[in-house]
């Protein structure tokens, strides 16, 4: 070998060291990865977050285009509870400091796009969050390693060209990519990203936006008072909130213009597929909508007008008048363009093109040690849950870290043991105060994993649920006894984009009908083994989670609070009981000493508590209760039935005498 | 006479009501006119007519009655009959305006009696009235107690009885015990009232129910003799008495020689078991003395018989004196030892009971209320719930106000969920106790509503409810792990007063304090001191014993001397070093202990075993002390104070090392009442007190009993327990093993969920889903899971729950169990 070659190897040494190392790097400063942040920087991990433009959560100083965010800024709820509070946060991140609440930053309860940036600033200060800012990745590729925690590292590369090496990725570029359309004409239509937001410049115009999600809402619900009419043009129906449960779709507060459409006000709704429109520009500059096929069956070089369009044989088509603008509000994807191919980041099925093919766990099903994070990561929920959204996504990106502790520092997902006497109040507890399983309904659910007989048990939190299978590998705990899911969940039967969800009789009020309830309300599965892999994949369709031996519903509550005692607390424990095979009742001192003198078993309430000198006393008012609803005795009071023995014919207390010393012969 | 002419009928009554009593007898209502009708009328026959106009609209209701009641009254010999009256015809049953509404009893052709149709109300009422009527002579009703009394004065020395109560004439009840006085009229002199008085006179309990009587009059021999009354527990029905007054017919004691699974008598036929009391010549006389006090209290209930071991040559155990043959041919006889006549009569109430309930399973087709509160805890809390407890006396914790509190004060904290009903329970303890310290306590009581402030609970690392901690400034704080009630907090917060350990300064404040004289207050909660006592240099040993005395902080009041002159109490308590001394000053005794090379594990034990006593007074708050023991129990149970003569006999022998397998114990009653729960669940009744019983809580759960008959002196009670050593005696009982299952299904809704959505929501249970070939005893509830069809066991264990009164079914079951 020459020297050249040694020179070489030096070289390549150098550029070696020169790429600095962290344990995690974070794509993107907005709010997920701040939280990945928070939560990284709370365990004392190695880190950082590389961040393009020079303050956190960039995206929301420019959008939402009209600055009203949508998500709720529910300062009240008349409870302390904080755990229950954040519920009806929808803006604020996890963390352990409470002046980092959103309700701190904004007094609106559609709060305005600016008071968010000022919000993920402070927390990334306040928190003192390492993030690299005009960082802009530019690639992400691949570098085999076997010494590395997952067989290989990224390395990223920024727009000055300097490389970072990471053992794991969290991608959290949410969806920076504007979708577009591509059509004949398609060129003559406006971004959502650039068009206008001043109401003077539609004044007395005819608009036209294709869309149905929010944004398009958004930006007719500006215009609305100013134009002619605004028409709206998507290929599906629209979907609204209110009636799908799912926060993407159209809010109560944008639908403006649902109101002017059905009081035909000139607005309206039109439902076709883009990829068959062909925009045409007429001599006046005005728009007119036709077919694509139209387009092809003649030439193009015919003049504009030559041009044949749907009202030439069809005179009543709906979009038969010329527009001025034509708006585009079709919403946005994921950036995968920074993804060298080797990480095999593929976008996902049909239905959710926009977004990265991730397993439940978050992880990519190209690259191991690559997660996805936040916004992009809603292909797990889409349409489902509140993945896509800060109120979601906080929760999922704990669940990531929790992952991600146990594979590579030995740390066992969080857990709490109890006695099974605390089975009922536990799991009363969870689904009265939880955030993260009423937000992230049917996608994080706690589990309780059984001890041996039953005797204990171990609570989890927010765990995966499509993940149940790889429970074991995934947070270090042991399932071998049996296991409960608890899990929020709508009427199966309930919601849709097409169903009338303020229908008679829509609540359920009998314990016995609990099942059907049609709101949110705690599902209880009770599984004898953790269900495998291939029982998570032919699980019945609609049901989350593979048939279990039981299941339990508590009827949904108007006021979401589950602790009544009979209507909620009793039924949940009968289940309780039959699916454990014991009695979880409680009892005072009293009963237990009964049964610890007339008994050789004694239930877990007196085993648990009693025997281990913490019985229960009663009080004279509660005694007194328990003796008029005959589930406690007056002991007292049995001297009487003694007394009446001695009515008998003969006197019992003298034969028995006699009849022991005859006895002693027999 | 008339009565004869009844009488030719009778014999055959009694069968035709065995056998044919429950066909609904369809048999036509004969038609006919006044003249064919009193053409056919017999001298000395009953019938019973109905006159109707032709033509006018009739009472269709009595007539369906009437028709019903053909059958019944044909059995007894009376012809019923529709008399259709034609306009014309002048007979004057048919003239009379109010005919119409009228039935006539006639005897030949004499009227005995006109009932007005309203009276006949349905078909029980017409049998009853018609017999009532016809046995005018032979029932006599009664209103007074004296009219008893002078009927029963009467029969002394020649008759029997059969005195009934009814809640009206005309009832089910009525007809049934007329249609017996048809039958044994005869026999035996009837009796009737209506009057509830008479009923409370001669003492009846539960008098919400019609009543029947066996009065053994014939027995008294002189007329200030009193006559013995059995009284019918089962329902007043036809057959009921009938099987009631066979078994009085019976003779009270039988004496057999023979294979008790061949003997036969009437009581098998009837379905009722027989009780067999195994004799020998030797005892004879005392045995047939105890069977008849048996027969008596078992008289309609069960056989009893007189067994003569002597002249047989099969085998009887050894150890047997009582067998017990079920009425049912396949199950064979069972050898009992009882050593109480008692017991016999409690193991037959007992074996029948299971019958009842299982008889009654037929008609419950409704499922139990599963919203039904059967926690006493959840249900108790939710009644009280309106009551306001003084919570001001104590400082309500924030999330503000949490960590300033606890830092700045001493305070005990009380963390609760207001939902969770156990918590909410002992709150009110808590309260008690912020009652009893109010303006004294220089500890700051708090509380914090988990259900509000969780995060800071869990903070406190408290996620499980109820808890208290006592924070002390610069200490770390000490979780309360005592009782859930005022009396164990009061003594925790007390003792948590001084510090833990004492350091003691002085010998003579060592004396003070072993003497009980430095914490003179702290001894209303506790009996005990402990001084650890070392010298300076045992410094290991010493940090061992301030951690032990940690843990048991708040229990045990714990000090240290460790001064240079600690010889002086080393000697003089006989303590070599290291050495703990236990004080009991009020006792006025001081044991030492040696502590050289004992573990702080060991040590923590020695502390924890200090507060108990040689011979406690057993209480629901210290039995779980004395139960870590692992020895059997040997309680005295007590009504009132101990007798101080048997203190000494168990203390004499405890001397003697006579009880060291044991742990001596006695039980108040007044201070304890639930004792006599557990003394009837033993016995089946509460026996007579003092009671010395051991229970072997650990190993089996037999409980043996002193006998009675013996009076508790140290030799007796010495002899007793050899014999129990060597297996001589036998246990009165066997504790219950059974496990504690789901005291009521849960709803199935998986099986709801798997129904067509469009039918109707339908309650359904989920039965108790086991494991398959994990089956426990034959009462448990099988396999099976998920159906909605229950087997018999389970839907006993169901009506047992649904009673709502679980106590008593604790008992149940654990008589059930006895192995005797």
């Amino acid at each position: 070998m020459g020297p050249s070659g040694l020179l070489l190897a030096l070289g390549l040494h150098l550029a070696v060291c020169s790429r600095p190392h962290r344990d995690y790097c974070v794509l993107g400063a907005g709010p997920a990865g701040l939280q990945m942040a928070a939560l990284l920087q709370r365990a004392g991990r190695d880190y950082e977050v590389f961040e393009r433009e020079s303050v956190p959560g960039s995206f929301f100083t420019r959008y939402p285009r009209h600055r009203k965010l949508i998500s709720i800024n529910k300062r009240y709820t008349g409870k302390a509870n904080s755990e229950f509070n954040l519920r009806h946060d929808w803006n604020s991140l996890l963390s352990d400091d409470p002046h980092l609440l959103f309700r701190h930053y904004s007094q609106a309860y559609f709060p305005d796009a600016s008071d968010m940036v000022h919000y993920l600033g402070d927390f990334a200060k306040r928190l003192g969050l390492h993030v690299l800012y005009n960082t802009n990745i530019t690639h992400v590729t691949l570098d085999k390693d076997p010494q590395a925690w997952n067989g290989h590292y990224f390395i990223l590369t920024d727009q000055n060209g300097q490389a970072y090496r990471c053992s794991v990725l969290l991608v959290a570029t949410g969806l920076s990519v504007p979708k577009l359309v591509d059509f004949p004409g398609s060129e003559h239509v406006e971004g959502y990203e650039s068009v206008s937001v001043d109401p003077k410049d539609f004044v007395g115009q005819n608009v036209l936006i294709l869309g149905r999600g929010n944004s398009a809402f958004e930006t007719a619900e500006n215009i609305l008072g100013v134009t002619n009419f605004v028409h709206m043009l998507s290929r599906s129906r629209v979907r609204l909130s209110w009636a799908t449960h799912y926060v993407g779709d159209v809010r109560a507060i944008n639908n403006g213009l649902l109101d002017t459409y059905q009081l035909k006000s000139l607005d309206g709704l039109l439902e076709s597929d883009l990829e068959y429109l062909a925009l045409v520009k007429d001599s006046k500059g005005k728009f007119h909508i036709t077919l694509k096929f139209f387009l092809e069956e003649n030439n193009s070089s015919q003049s504009v007008d030559s041009i044949p369009l749907p009202e030439d044989d069809n005179d009543n088509f709906a979009m038969r008048v010329a527009y001025d603008r034509v708006i585009r509000c079709l919403g946005w994807k994921f950036d995968f363009s920074i993804f060298n191919q080797s990480l095999r980041l593929s976008s996902g099925t049909e239905f959710s093109k926009k977004y990265p093919l991730i397993r439940a766990s978050y992880e990519s099903k190209g690259s191991r040690g690559l997660f996805i994070l936040g916004t992009a990561s809603h292909s797990v929920d889409y349409r489902k849950s509140a993945g896509g959204f800060i109120h979601g996504f906080r929760y999922t990106v704990r669940a990531v870290h929790r992952l991600l502790e146990h594979r590579h520092h030995g740390i066992d997902w969080p857990s709490t043991e109890y006695p099974i006497t605390q089975l009922t109040s536990s799991i009363i507890r969870r689904v009265n105060e939880a955030s993260g399983l009423y937000q992230m309904f049917s996608v994080l659910a706690d589990i309780i994993l059984l001890k041996e007989n039953a005797t204990a048990f171990e609570y989890l939190e927010e765990f995966p649920m499509q993940m149940l299978a790889q429970l074991e590998s995934l947070t270090g705990r042991t399932a071998r006894h049996g296991l409960f899911i608890i899990n929020m969940e709508y009427g199966k039967n309930f919601s849709g984009p097409e169903k009338d969800v303020f229908y008679y009789d829509r609540s359920v009020a009998h314990i016995e009908d609990a099942w059907r309830s049609n709101f949110l309300h705690p599902v209880i599965y009770y599984y004898r083994h953790l269900p495998t892999e291939q029982d998570m994949r032919f699980r019945p369709a609609q049901w989350p989670l593979p048939r279990p031996v039981a299941i339990h519903h508590i009827v949904e509550d108007f006021l979401t609070d589950w602790t009544a005692p009979v209507g909620h607390i009793l039924p949940l424990r009968r289940f309780l009981e039959n699916c454990l095979d014991t009695d979880l009742r409680s009892f005072y001192a009293e009963s237990c000493f009964l049964f610890t003198l007339t008994r050789q078993k004694l239930p877990p309430f007196c085993q648990q508590g009693y025997l281990k000198m913490q019985g229960l006393s009663s009080t004279k008012s509660l005694w007194q209760h328990g003796v008029e609803s005959r589930l406690l005795q007056d002991y007292t009071a049995m001297e009487d039935s003694s007394s009446r023995l001695g009515d008998h014919p003969s006197a019992p207390g003298s034969l028995t005498q006699t009849l022991d010393s005859n006895k002693e012969e027999l | 006479m008339m009565s004869s002419g009844i009488g030719v009928f009778r014999a055959g009554v009694a069968l035709l009501v065995m056998c044919g009593f429950s066909k609904s007898a369809e048999d036509a209502l004969p038609e006919l006119s006044p003249e064919q009708y009193f053409s056919t009328l017999q001298p000395g026959k009953a019938s019973l007519a109905y006159f109707c106009q032709v033509g006018s609209p009739s009472n269709s209701v009595f007539l369906e009655e009437l028709k019903e009641a053909v059958r019944p009254l044909q059995d007894h010999g009376i012809s019923v009959s529709k008399v259709n009256c034609v306009q014309e015809e002048a007979s004057r049953y048919c003239g009379k305006e109010e005919g119409l509404m009228k039935a006539y009893l006639f005897r030949g052709s004499i009227l005995l009696r006109e009932f007005p149709t309203d009276t006949l109300f349905d078909v029980d009422a017409i049998v009853a009235h018609v017999l009532f009527a016809l046995l005018f002579n032979e029932v006599k009703y009664v209103t007074i107690l004296e009219d008893l009394h002078n009927i029963e004065n009467s029969l002394k020395g020649k008759a029997n009885m059969i005195f009934s109560y009814v809640e009206a004439i005309g009832t089910p009840e009525h007809r049934a015990v007329m249609e017996a006085a048809f039958v044994y009229g005869t026999s035996y002199q009837f009796a009737l009232t209506t009057e509830v008085a008479l009923l409370e006179d001669i003492g009846s309990e539960d008098i919400g129910r019609a009543h029947l009587y066996f009065c053994h009059c014939e027995l008294a021999l002189d007329l200030t003799e009193r006559c013995r009354r059995t009284l019918m527990e089962q329902p007043l029905t036809t057959l009921n008495i009938h099987i009631f007054v066979k078994t009085m017919k019976a003779p009270l004691l039988m004496e057999v020689a023979e294979d008790p699974q061949q003997v036969s008598t009437i009581h098998l036929q009837l379905g009722l078991p027989l009780v067999f009391i195994i004799s020998q010549q030797a005892t004879y006389e005392a045995d047939r003395r105890t069977a008849e006090w048996v027969a008596w209290r078992l008289l309609g209930k069960a056989g009893v018989l007189l067994l003569s071991r002597d002249s047989m040559d099969m085998n009887i155990p050894q150890h047997a004196n009582v067998a017990f043959r079920r009425a049912e041919k396949e199950v064979p006889v069972e050898f009992l030892s009882l050593n109480d006549a008692d017991l016999i009569v409690s193991h037959v109430k007992n074996n029948m009971h299971i019958e009842e309930i299982q008889e009654d399973e037929d008609g419950d087709e409704e499922g139990p209320d599963l919203a039904i509160q059967d926690d006493e805890v959840a249900e108790t809390v939710y009644r009280d719930r309106k009551r306001r407890l003084p919570l001001e006396l104590t400082v309500e914790l924030t999330q503000e106000t949490f960590n300033s509190t606890v830092m700045t004060s001493d305070s005990i904290v009380f963390f609760y969920a207001t939902w969770h009903a156990v918590s909410m329970a002992f709150l009110q303890s808590y309260i008690d106790v912020a009652i009893k310290l109010k303006g004294t306590s220089t500890i700051l009581l708090t509380r914090i509503n988990c259900a509000d402030w969780s995060d800071v609970c869990t903070k406190q690392n408290v996620t499980a409810f109820p808890a208290v901690k006592l924070y002390k400034e610069g200490e770390s704080p000490v979780s309360y792990a005592g009782m859930l009630g005022t009396k164990d907090l009061l003594k925790f917060i007390q003792i948590n007063r001084i510090s833990c350990p004492v350091n003691i300064a002085s010998i003579q404040e060592a004396e003070k304090y072993l003497h009980g004289e430095l914490y003179k207050d702290l001894f209303s909660f506790t009996s005990v001191s402990v001084l650890g006592l070392f010298s300076p240099a045992m410094i290991s040993a010493k940090e061992h014993f301030r951690e032990a005395g940690k843990q048991l902080r708040g229990s045990v009041v714990t000090g240290v001397y460790s001064e240079d002159d600690v010889w002086i109490l080393s000697n003089k308590y006989g303590a070599p070093l290291p050495a703990m001394l236990l004080a009991r000053p009020r006792e006025g005794r001081i044991e030492s202990v040696p502590l050289a090379s004992t573990s702080m594990q060991d040590m923590a034990q020695i502390l924890a075993n200090a507060p108990l006593e040689a011979f406690p007074e057993i209480m629901v708050e210290n039995l779980p002390a004395y139960l870590r023991l692992q020895r059997p129990l040997l309680i005295l149970f007590s009504d009132g104070s101990i007798n101080p003569q048997y203190r000494n006999i168990v203390l004499a022998l405890m001397r003697q090392k006579q009880l060291d397998s044991f742990t001596p114990c006695w039980l108040n009653l007044k201070n304890t009442p639930v004792g006599r729960g557990i003394l009837k669940a033993y016995f089946g009744f509460l026996p007579p007190l003092p009671q010395l019983l051991l229970v072997n809580l650990h190993s089996g759960g037999q409980v043996y009993a002193f006998p009675s008959s013996q009076s508790i002196t140290e030799q007796n009670l010495r002899l007793w327990l050899r014999k129990l050593g060597s297996g001589l005696e036998n246990p009165i009982t066997t504790l219950s093993a059974q496990e504690w299952k789901p005291p009521l299904p849960a709803f199935d809704f998986l099986s709801m969920m798997d129904a067509p959505m469009s039918q109707p929501p339908t309650k359904k249970v989920l039965e108790c889903m086991k494991e398959k070939g994990v089956q426990e005893s034959a009462e448990q509830p099988q396999g099976a899971p998920l159906t909605t069809r229950r087997g018999p066991a389970e839907v006993l264990r169901i009506k047992h729950w649904n009673k709502s009164n679980w106590p008593k079914e604790a008992e149940e079951s654990s008589q059930h169990h006895k192995e005797l």
